[in-house]
C-alpha cells in the first residue's frame, strides 16, 4: 500500500529541453564553474565590459578631435585617454578575445575532448585576468596614467604619475593569465586528442590558436619582466633604463616590443584561424592549401618574434640593427600573404552563401590585407623615417585589429553562436550590422592613413586646422561603427529569449564540435568520437 | 623509465667536478675567454641536470624540444637585441 | 570512460601523466623567458659596462656563491633520488629524501641571508647605503641592482619550491603514493632541477666576471 513508490507518470505534453551545460543555474556553479564552455562566457562578460570603457575613451577622444584646438579635455586627459584605451584593447580586448572566449569553448569539442588539460588552471586565468583589469580600471579611478599604453621609460619611471605602478601590476597580472591559457592550450592540444585525430586532420582553428599560444608562453614571460623592472625604477630609483643612473631608455623598448611584437600575431593569428573555417564553410568547399596555411600560422609564430625592432628605427637604434629587422619584416608578411592567397583559393568555384559569419570574413580577408600591406611600408626603413608615430600607423593597426582581429571575433561570434547559446541569431540584423560596421570602419580610419601620410603625428589632441577634415570624416564613421558594434550587442541578448532554437548543426559544417547538441552537455560527448576523416570535407555526410 | 643509482650518483660527481672548475677558471686570466668558458661549464652543467636528474635522456622528442624551446627563445632576444648594441658605434651619429 | 584515478578530462592515467609532464615543461619554458628578461638587462650592462662590472663582481664572496652552488647541487642530487624512490613506490626513502632536498634549499637561503647581510655591511645596497670608491659608481650600482634583482627573484622561487617540496613530503607522509602515481613528485622535481639551472647560471654571471 504505503511500502511501494509508484513512478510518477511522465508528463509527455510538454517537452522537456536536455540536459545541457548551461542547465545548473546557481552563482557558485558559473563563479567555480571548471567547464571551458563557462569560462569561455565569463570571459565573453568581461572582456564586453572593458571593451565598453575603451571604447568610450576612444569615443571621447574622437570628439576632441574634431576641433583642431582641442576642446572638450585637458591635453593631460586626453593622454590618459588614449592610454586606458591601449590598454584595455590590447590586454583585456584583444588578447583575450578570440583565444580565451571561442578558443576556450571550441578547442576541446574541435579535437573530441572533454575540457582542456587542465580545467581549475582555466579558472585560475579567469580570476587573474579580472584581478589584473580591476588594477587596471582602479588606476584610471584615481586619475588616470598618461604615458600611452606603450609605457615608454623614462617617462614611466622618473616623470608619469605614481597610477603607472598600478597600472603596470594591473597588466603584470593579468599576463599570467594569459601565460596560463596559453600553456592549457598546448598541453591540450597535444596530449588530448581523440582517436584518429591527427595533427593533419585538425581544423585550422586549432593550428592558429597552437600557433598562438606558443607565443603566449614565450613572450609575456618577458613583458611581465619588464613591468616589474620599471616598477622597481619607478619605486627605489635605482635601474637600468635611466641614463641618469647609467641605464638605456632604448633597452626598454626593446624588451618591451619584444614581447609587444608577438602580441599583435597573438592578436590576429586567432583571427585567421576563424576565417579559415568560415571561409570553407560558407564556400562549402575543402580549404585551399591545407599544410601551407598550417605552416604559415607557426611560420607567424615564429618570424614574429624576431622583427620587433621596426617599432624602433627612429629610436637611436643601431641602423644596422634596423636593417636586419627591417629585412625580417618583409619576410614575416609572407605568411601572411600566402593564407589570404589561399583564402582566395578557397572561394574560386565555391558555392558561396553570404550569411552574417561570412561577410565577417570576407570584410577580414580585404581589410587585413590592407593593414598588412601598410604595414610593409612601415617596415621600409627610409618610409618609417616619416611615418613614424604618425596618423599612418595608427590607422595600419586599426586595420588589422579592428578590420581584421575584431571582424573575425564577431564573425566567430556569430558562426559559433548557435553551439554556445542554443539560439539563432536574427540573420538580417546580423548582415546589417555587419555591413554598418564595414563602411563605419572605414569612414573612421582610411582618413588616418591620409592624415598620418600628410604628417599628423599621433597622440596629440590639437592638430593644424588644415587636418580637420579628414579628422571630421573619421569621427563621423566612428560614430557609424559604434551603432555597428550596438546592434549585435542588442540582437545577441535578444536571441537569448527569443531566437530561434538551433539545431546541432545549422551552418551544415564539418568538424566535431558540430557533432554535439547545441547546446552541448557538460562533457561535451556521449562517447570520445574517432576520427577518420580528413578536415573541411565539404559537404559533410550528414548535411 | 627508473634509473639506477650510479646515473645519478655519476651526474652529481660530475657537476661538484665542473663546480670546481668554474671556481677554478674564475681566477685564471683568459682575457675575453672567461666569459664563454665559464658559459660553456654553465650549459655543461645545466645538460647534465637536464638530461639525468629531469629524464630528458630517456624522454620523448617533444620533452626534448620543449626543453630547448625555451633557451633557444632567449638566445633570439639576446642576440637580436645586442646586434643593436655591438654596431651603434659602427657610424659616428649624426643628429637629424 | 576515464581511468579509475584519472581526472575527469582524461582518458587513461598515462595521458594525464604525459599532460603534467608537458604543462610542467611548458611552465618551464616561461620562467626562463621571465628570468630571460633580466639576463637581457645583464647582457646590456655588461657589454656597456665591462671594468665596472669586474670591479663590482668582485667585491661578491666566491665562498658565499661557490658554497651555495655546491648546495644547490646537492639537492637536485636528493631531489632526483626523492623521484625515483617515488617512482619505485617506497615510502620511506621519499619522505627522508624529499626532507634532505627541504635542508638543503633551507640552507642555501640562510647562506644568502648572511651574505645579504655582508652586502648590506659593506655599502654595496643599492639605493640604500650603496657607497663606491671611483668614478664607475653609477655602473657598479647598475651591477648590484641586478644582483640583488636576480638573486632575489632566484630566492623566491627557491622559498616556493620548498613550500611545494614540504606539500609533497605531507602528501608522501599520508601514504598517497603508489607505483604509478609518482608525478606529482616528479614534477616537483623537475620545477626544483630549474631553479638549480638558473643559480648554475648565475653564479659565474655574479660571481666571476672577469678574472680575480
Amino acid at each position: 500500500m504505503n511500502s511501494v513508490q509508484t513512478m510518477p507518470v511522465p508528463d509527455t505534453t510538454a517537452v522537456q529541453p536536455p540536459e545541457n551545460y548551461l542547465t545548473e543555474h546557481t552563482v557558485s556553479s558559473w563563479l567555480l564553474t571548471t567547464d571551458h564552455k563557462r569560462i569561455c562566457i565569463l570571459y565573453l562578460l568581461s572582456i564586453i565590459v572593458f571593451f565598453a570603457i575603451a571604447a568610450v575613451a576612444a569615443a571621447m577622444m574622437r570628439i576632441e578631435l574634431l576641433w583642431p584646438d582641442g576642446r572638450l579635455v585637458l591635453p593631460e586627459t586626453y593622454n590618459k585617454l588614449f592610454t586606458i584605451h591601449g590598454v584595455l584593447m590590447v590586454w583585456f580586448f584583444l588578447i583575450p578575445s578570440i583565444p580565451a572566449v571561442l578558443g576556450n569553448f571550441v578547442i576541446p569539442m574541435m579535437i573530441g575532448a572533454r575540457d582542456v588539460a587542465f580545467p581549475k588552471l582555466n579558472l585560475l586565468s579567469w580570476y587573474l585576468f579580472m584581478l589584473g583589469g580591476s588594477f587596471v580600471v582602479y588606476s584610471v579611478v584615481v586619475g588616470g596614467v598618461d604615458t600611452g599604453w606603450t609605457f615608454y621609460t623614462p617617462y614611466s619611471t622618473t616623470y608619469a604619475n605614481p597610477n603607472v605602478i598600478t597600472m603596470v601590476a594591473g597588466v603584470f597580472i593579468a599576463g599570467f593569465s594569459s601565460i596560463l591559457t596559453g600553456l592549457n592550450f598546448i598541453v591540450t592540444i597535444h596530449k588530448m586528442r581523440a582517436p584518429g585525430m591527427t595533427w593533419f586532420r585538425l581544423p585550422l582553428f586549432i593550428w592558429s590558436l597552437y600557433s598562438t599560444s606558443l607565443i603566449l608562453v614565450l613572450a609575456t614571460p618577458v613583458l611581465a619582466i619588464t613591468l616589474l623592472a620599471i616598477s622597481v625604477e619607478r619605486i627605489w630609483g635605482v635601474g637600468i633604463f635611466d641614463p641618469n643612473l647609467g641605464g638605456d631608455p632604448v633597452l626598454f623598448q626593446h624588451m618591451f616590443w619584444f614581447y609587444s611584437h608577438p602580441a599583435v600575431y597573438i592578436m590576429i593569428l586567432p583571427g585567421m584561424g576563424v576565417v579559415s573555417e568560415l571561409i570553407a564553410c560558407f564556400s562549402r568547399k575543402k580549404i585551399f592549401g591545407y599544410n601551407f596555411i598550417a605552416f604559415s600560422s607557426l611560420a607567424i609564430a615564429v618570424i614574429g618574434f624576431l622583427v620587433w625592432g621596426h617599432h624602433m628605427f627612429v629610436s637611436s637604434q643601431s641602423i644596422y640593427a634596423g636593417m636586419v629587422f627591417s629585412i625580417l619584416s618583409f619576410v614575416v608578411a609572407v605568411p601572411s600573404a600566402i593564407k589570404v592567397f589561399n583564402w582566395t583559393a578557397t572561394l574560386y568555384k565555391g558555392s558561396i552563401s553570404f550569411d552574417t559569419p561570412m561577410l565577417y570574413a570576407l570584410g577580414f580577408i580585404g581589410l587585413f590585407t590592407i593593414g598588412g600591406l601598410t604595414g610593409l611600408f612601415l617596415a621600409a626603413l627610409a618610409v618609417d623615417v616619416h611615418l613614424h608615430d604618425t596618423y599612418f600607423v595608427v590607422a595600419h593597426f586599426h586595420y588589422i585589429m579592428v578590420g581584421g582581429m575584431v571582424m573575425g571575433f564577431m564573425g566567430g561570434l556569430h558562426y559559433w553562436w548557435p553551439k554556445i547559446t542554443g539560439r539563432m541569431y536574427p540573420e538580417v540584423a546580423g548582415r546589417i550590422a555587419a555591413l554598418v560596421t564595414f563602411v563605419g570602419f572605414n569612414l573612421t580610419f582610411f582618413p588616418l592613413f591620409l592624415l598620418g601620410y600628410l604628417g599628423q603625428p599621433r597622440r596629440y589632441h590639437s592638430y593644424p586646422p588644415e587636418f580637420q577634415i579628414f579628422h571630421i570624416l573619421s569621427t563621423a564613421g566612428a560614430s557609424i561603427l559604434g551603432i555597428g558594434y550596438l546592434m549585435p550587442l542588442i540582437y545577441l541578448l535578444w536571441s537569448l529569449r527569443y531566437g530561434e532554437k538551433a539545431p546541432a548543426n545549422p551552418w551544415r559544417a564539418t568538424g566535431l564540435e558540430w557533432q554535439t547538441p547545441s547546446p552541448p552537455p557538460r562533457d561535451n560527448f556521449e562517447q570520445t568520437p574517432i576520427v577518420v576523416e580528413e578536415p573541411y570535407n565539404y559537404p559533410p555526410e550528414n548535411a | 623509465m627508473i634509473q639506477p643509482p650510479r646515473i645519478y650518483i655519476g651526474t652529481f660527481l660530475a657537476l661538484i667536478a665542473l663546480l670546481g672548475a668554474t671556481i677554478v677558471a674564475g681566477y685564471i686570466d683568459l682575457g675575453q675567454l672567461n666569459l664563454p668558458i665559464a658559459m660553456s661549464i654553465s650549459i655543461a652543467k645545466t645538460l647534465l641536470i637536464m638530461l639525468f636528474f629531469m629524464h630528458v635522456w630517456h624522454g620523448s622528442r617533444l620533452t626534448w624540444i620543449v626543453a630547448g624551446a625555451g633557451f633557444f627563445w632567449l638566445m633570439m632576444l639576446l642576440a637580436l637585441a645586442m646586434t643593436d648594441y655591438a654596431t651603434r658605434h659602427w657610424t659616428p651619429v649624426t643628429p637629424f | 570512460m576515464p581511468e579509475a584515478g584519472t581526472a575527469h578530462q582524461f582518458e587513461t592515467l598515462e595521458q594525464q601523466r604525459d599532460a603534467d609532464l608537458l604543462g610542467m615543461w611548458t611552465f618551464l619554458a616561461t620562467e626562463v623567458m621571465f628570468f630571460g628578461g633580466l639576463i637581457m638587462c645583464y647582457t646590456f650592462a655588461r657589454f656597456s659596462y665591462p671594468s665596472a662590472f669586474e670591479s663590482a663582481s668582485h667585491r661578491l664572496y666566491v665562498a658565499y656563491g661557490g658554497t651555495n652552488t655546491a648546495i644547490l647541487l646537492c639537492s637536485s642530487f636528493t631531489m632526483a633520488l626523492a623521484v625515483r624512490a617515488a617512482q619505485m613506490g617506497r615510502r620511506k626513502p621519499l619522505i627522508g629524501l624529499l626532507l634532505a632536498t627541504i635542508l638543503f634549499g633551507l640552507a642555501f637561503l640562510t647562506v644568502k641571508g648572511f651574505e645579504y647581510h655582508t652586502d648590506y655591511v659593506e655599502h654595496l645596497v643599492p639605493r640604500w647605503n650603496f657607497r663606491w670608491e671611483g668614478s664607475d659608481g653609477r655602473q657598479a650600482e647598475i651591477f648590484f641592482w641586478l644582483y640583488f634583482i636576480l638573486t632575489m627573484l632566484h630566492a623566491l622561487h627557491v622559498a616556493i619550491g620548498i613550500g611545494i617540496l614540504a606539500i609533497m613530503a605531507v602528501l608522501a607522509w599520508r601514504g598517497r603514493i603508489r607505483e604509478g602515481s609518482d608525478i606529482p613528485f616528479e614534477i616537483s622535481g623537475l620545477y626544483w632541477h630549474f631553479v638549480d639551472i638558473v643559480w648554475v647560471f648565475l653564479f659565474p654571471l655574479l660571481y666571476l666576471v672577469g678574472h680575480r
